[in-house]
């Protein structure tokens, strides 16, 4: 056996231990959590490269846990998808908690501390179980995890964050509710929990109505998670509330592995056939992300809280990750797309959020139209958020274009010419409600405002612990917007692609 | 039509039962403005969906399912109780709803902890009130 078949269960049971870990040293030494927690994720961002490179050399990795076989046990899986996706949510973390050594101290009370960072570490072990994971119900913990954590972690702000935490525990448990009613149903018709296992019994009873029933009720269940656009309604108020830290990572990554539950239900434990031919919702989908990137973006043009306005821009922005989904059993594109577009949502949406905590931060300012003289004041914040935002318009050679040059190419593949015209609408209304803030930061002269709320050491620079992962994001929306055009990720496209059974590799 | 009650109804009573109170757990937690009835509701829920699993398990006789007649065999790796004849329950749901129990209780425990927040900050835990005073408040510039 390969030491990195080890790998995976490592990090998932790592951090767990981490975690409670962190919160016994707490009480010795209140800064010691965070190196910890530094040291540790960056140790596992070494595995999950060791893993990636395992999974596009040798093959998908299964880990049986306690040695018993996967349709008793607990089995872990990883192929591409879930290496990428690893890769992806372990740097997230690690930068956000680069970013929160700066924030938290002028977000969070002093004696919160050490419990805030623990439960960010049981957010991030909830997040890489929910990647790692072959076992329906065993995702379904890790999903309660990683929820639980959030909610915590988005009430500490108190104020008010009070009540939007508290819409989103009761939204967020129906969600998980829904998604385990649909995992037993699956459970009583199958008598198996292991995705494989289940992908292989599910085709001879595709008839049945308590197996389209329970797929129904699983992609409720999730969507309300991933706040697709009419499940939305808890997501704003949280986003606009929570700590900006907390922001940036529920915005990047959490959602993220969410809509990753999504992929592996669509792909790993039904089929592409499935959604196709015996409950026809290729097209409903794309239609629902369709109305979904547009009505998020109007929604954001008529926003004035700068987080707020980010918040919409998300659920507009996880429309096209689903657009590409309900594409892609016309076109493999459409898989593409979503891919990529996961990973530079993740960079250019939490620079975003970032660049909104370090603004409030330094000069107090929420509202877009008190911006004015900005970027002489904050300059490196200032361009981050530009080009940040030029990524999400999708520009060329940002990240942000490579994802919609995929889905536009997708539309065309698949014959579907609407949602090509849906997609340049909905660039038109990103560059709308993102030149706003643009505008006001760079053409509009400074002046005084009543609004700025009280802020400690108002004025004073930013430390570096915050502008540093700001700038490293940014200039990855460069980077990524270049790499993607070269052949550097094909190897990994085509492990993807074939992984979730496709049958087409580009 | 006696048979149809029977088979759809009567031998599925606790089915039936579980889908009833799941319904009066979810209006609960739309319809209530009080957070706290609004939490109540949706413990219902949850446990009413706990029962609509546990009856899951009862495998030991025929049943009518959509799918067909079938006798459904518990997966307990024991040959000689199956030649026997003996009734057991499935434990499989049994356990996933220990697990679910216990997630249920964390998340009534978050969701109170943030209620007594909330009444901390603005002394009632009405949800128009709530936003009433959080509007007072945002004017007074207090938050």
């Amino acid at each position: 056996m390969d030491l990195v078949e080890q790998f995976p269960v490592l990090i998932v049971g790592l951090s767990m231990f981490l975690a409670y870990t962190m919160l016994l040293t707490g009480y010795l030494n209140r800064r010691l959590p965070f190196f910890m927690s530094l040291a540790m994720n960056s140790f596992f961002l070494i595995l999950s490269l060791f893993i990636l490179n395992h999974v596009l050399t040798v093959g998908p990795i299964r880990y049986w846990q306690g040695g018993w076989r996967p349709p008793w046990g607990i089995e872990y899986v990883i192929d591409a998808m879930n290496a990428y996706l690893l890769v992806i949510v372990i740097s997230m973390v690690i930068l956000g908690l680069i970013y929160s050594r700066g924030n938290v101290r002028h977000e969070i009370e002093e004696r919160k501390h050490v419990t805030f960072y623990t439960l960010v570490q049981l957010m991030a072990a909830g997040l890489y179980g929910i990647t790692v994971t072959g076992d329906l119900f065993n995702m379904f913990i890790w999903l309660e995890i990683a929820s639980l954590t959030a909610y915590a972690l988005i009430a500490v702000a108190g104020g008010r964050a009070l009540r939007p935490a508290y819409n989103y525990v009761i939204m967020g448990s129906i969600g998980a509710c829904l998604y385990i009613f649909g995992v037993c149903w699956l459970y009583s018709v199958t008598g198996t929990l292991n995705f494989a296992d289940m992908r292989l019994l599910l085709p001879l009873v595709y008839d049945n109505k308590a197996v389209q029933m329970a797929f129904a009720m699983i992609v409720v269940g999730v969507m309300i998670k991933a706040y697709i656009f009419p499940l939305h309604l808890w997501q704003p108020d949280v986003y606009t509330y929570a700590p900006s830290t907390i922001s940036s990572m529920m915005a990047s990554v959490h959602v993220k592995v969410m809509f990753y539950i999504l992929i592996r239900m669509f792909y790993s434990v039904f089929t592409l056939e499935f959604i196709r031919h015996y409950i026809g919702l290729d097209l409903l989908i794309c239609w629902v992300a369709a109305i979904a990137i547009l009505a998020g973006s109007i929604w954001a043009i008529k926003q004035r809280n700068l987080k707020r306005m980010l918040a919409y821009s998300s659920v507009s922005q996880m429309g096209y990750i689903l657009l590409g989904v309900g594409l892609s059993p016309l076109s493999p594109w459409g898989l593409v797309g979503a891919a990529a577009h996961i990973l530079n949502h993740a960079i250019g949406k939490g620079c975003l959020f970032m660049c909104a905590g370090a603004i409030s931060q330094q000069e107090g300012l929420k509202d877009i139209r008190d911006f004015g003289g900005l970027g002489k004041k904050m300059p490196h914040v200032c361009a981050a958020f530009t080009i940040a935002a030029l990524s999400m318009i999708g520009i060329p050679l940002t990240a942000g274009f490579t994802s919609k040059l995929f889905l536009i190419y997708a539309s065309l593949d698949a014959a579907q010419y609407p949602f090509v015209a849906v997609l340049l609408l909905s660039g038109l209304l990103n560059l709308v409600y993102f030149w706003r803030v643009i505008d006001q930061m760079y053409f509009v002269k400074h002046k005084e405002t009543e609004n700025a709320i009280e802020v400690k050491e108002k004025g004073k620079s930013l430390p570096l612990s915050m502008v540093a992962p700001i700038l490293i994001l940014a200039s990855l929306c460069i980077i990524m917007g270049i790499v993607w055009l070269t052949d550097i990720p094909l190897p990994l496209i085509n492990h993807i692609l074939s992984n979730l059974r496709m049958g087409v590799t580009l | 039509m006696m048979e149809w009650i029977t088979v759809h109804v009567l031998e599925k009573y606790n089915f039936w039962i579980a889908i009833l109170i799941i319904i009066i757990g979810l209006t609960a937690t739309i319809v209530k403005e009080n957070l706290v009835k609004k939490l109540i509701g949706l413990s219902i829920f949850q446990t009413a969906f706990f029962l609509w699993v546990v009856s899951l398990g009862d495998v030991g006789r025929n049943i009518l399912t959509t799918w067909g007649l079938k006798t459904q065999t518990p997966p307990i790796l024991w040959t000689e109780a199956a030649e026997k004849g003996y009734i057991y329950a499935n434990p499989l749901p049994h356990v996933l709803m220990l697990t679910g129990i216990v997630v249920s209780a964390a998340t009534t425990a978050v969701a109170l902890a943030i209620v007594i927040r909330i009444y901390q900050k603005y002394g009632t835990i009405e949800e128009d009130e709530i936003i009433q005073k959080e509007m007072e408040f945002e004017r007074a510039g207090v938050i």
